[in-house]
């Protein structure tokens, strides 16, 4: 039941995006366009500073999360569907894992179209570890997107929500943003240092459970009106 | 208001008064020399600073599960109080740090946690004043998210960069020093509990009042 009840949430999402695309297309054309101003305020006579890539990799995601969760929330609220999801005979944390799911999906959509390009066009091996590379993305997705699905569907309701959404989530996510751009920065090197990177996957890896118990913890609590 | 209230503030006045005279009489640290003296301030407003963003938090969690609203109160006054002691402590520590590591900021860290969660008291002051109806909630999530990452931002940034202060210098201090240093923990705790006394007491007169404007309209 509870598992059918994530699956449904999330195939809504992936149905109605799939049919309009246009979280998918505003959100990989806004993060194009983040690693462009950072290539011109970083890139020195033609060389992009060392380290750089996964600074700007990691800026990019957080930058596009944003926007795609605050466009996925902005659509429940126009037909005031979120409303209906929470009167439906359903459990909460359902709810929000199905919504924190399809969030994580669109991002990863986004984070197939970054990684090459970062890769290209800051000349960093990036893909050289696929595995490694694979595993901080999704734990770091996950936790950034654990503490955004919350904060957005509380922001439903508020005003001015679309100021207040990056307001409340990058002080909050300054570990997923530090621990994922850490742990990039070392597969970058010419011999990768595989302790480093298992501490800062260990650290997302942890930042995601607690973060993702508390949210299921106070869904409830304060999305009841 | 209660009847200690106004004694307790007297004392205060006077504890805050002597203290220049506490801390001027002081014996130069050997190392740092004069500028250490401005640890006597600095060190008591960090504690007040993390106390009151826990008491934000416990008071938030509280709050959020039972649904009471002095809870609420209580919290937006540890909100408030987190930013100004956050503020004094974030203030005196770069001049501190200009002296010993010769620069104003070092992305140590001690210092990027209480940066941070100075950000997150600010968010959830800003999300209350412009959140509108339904935003004491919002704030209250905020609050809780923010107790449980400090520790995270602690490590993480513990690992990223690892030039540290001392950060047992307490217990190290001679008696002549240590003394002048409880004093002005003393005078800074009694300044916080009267603070947030006050505010929340302001908070309480507040709600009382639109329940009489809500009573008068209907």
């Amino acid at each position: 039941m509870f598992l059918h009840t994530v699956w449904l949430i999330l195939r809504k999402d992936l149905t109605v995006e799939v049919r309009s695309r246009e979280i998918a297309y505003t959100t990989i054309f806004f993060a194009v366009s983040c690693i462009l101003v950072f290539a011109f305020a970083l890139v020195k006579e033609g060389k992009p500073p060392e380290d750089g890539a996964a600074g700007i990799l990691w800026i990019a995601i957080s930058f596009a999360g944003t926007l795609a969760l605050g466009r996925a929330f902005e659509r429940e609220r126009q037909a005031e569907t979120l409303r209906a999801l929470l009167l439906a005979p359903a459990p909460r944390p359902a709810v929000y894992l199905g919504k924190l799911l399809g969030i994580v999906a669109l991002l990863a959509g986004a984070e197939l179209v970054l990684v090459p390009l970062v890769s290209l066009l800051y000349q960093a091996p990036l893909l050289q570890y696929p595995g490694w590379l694979v595993l901080i993305l999704a734990s770091g997705t996950l936790g950034f997107a654990a503490v955004g699905t919350l904060f957005a569907a509380m922001l439903v309701r508020a005003r001015s929500r679309d100021v207040l959404l990056p307001v409340l989530l990058y002080p909050i996510t300054v570990p997923v943003i530090i621990a994922g751009v850490r742990g990039t920065a070392a597969l970058l090197q010419p011999t990768v240092d595989a302790d480093s990177v298992r501490f800062w996957l260990a650290l997302l890896v942890a930042f995601d459970a607690v973060f993702v118990t508390l949210a299921l913890w106070t869904f409830e609590p304060l999305m009841t009106d | 208001m209660p009847k200690w209230f106004v004694r307790a503030a007297v004392l205060c006045g006077l504890m805050f008064a002597a203290s220049p005279f506490v801390i001027a009489t002081s014996r130069d640290e050997a190392e740092l020399g004069m500028v250490f003296k401005i640890f006597y301030y600095h060190m008591p407003s960090a504690w007040m600073f993390l106390l009151s963003a826990i008491v934000c938090g416990i008071a938030s969690l509280r709050f959020l599960f039972s649904g009471d609203v002095r809870r609420d109160r209580t919290a937006v006054a540890a909100a408030e109080l987190t930013v100004l002691f956050g503020l004094i402590t974030l203030v005196t520590g770069p001049l501190w740090a200009r002296r010993s590591w010769g620069t104003w900021w070092i992305w140590d860290a001690r210092i990027t946690a209480s940066l941070v969660g100075w950000m997150i008291a600010w968010s959830y002051l800003i999300v209350r004043k412009y959140g509108g109806p339904g935003s004491d909630k919002l704030a209250a999530g905020l609050a809780i998210f923010g107790m449980a990452n400090v520790p995270f931002i602690y490590i993480s940034v513990n690992f990223w960069r690892t030039i540290h202060p001392a950060t047992s210098v307490v217990p190290t201090l001679p008696v002549d020093m240590s003394w002048r240093l409880w004093f002005c923990v003393a005078s800074f705790t009694l300044l916080y509990v009267l603070l947030f006394k006050l505010r929340v007491y302001l908070e309480e007169e507040r709600s009382r009042v639109d329940t009489l404007y809500l009573a008068l309209e209907g």
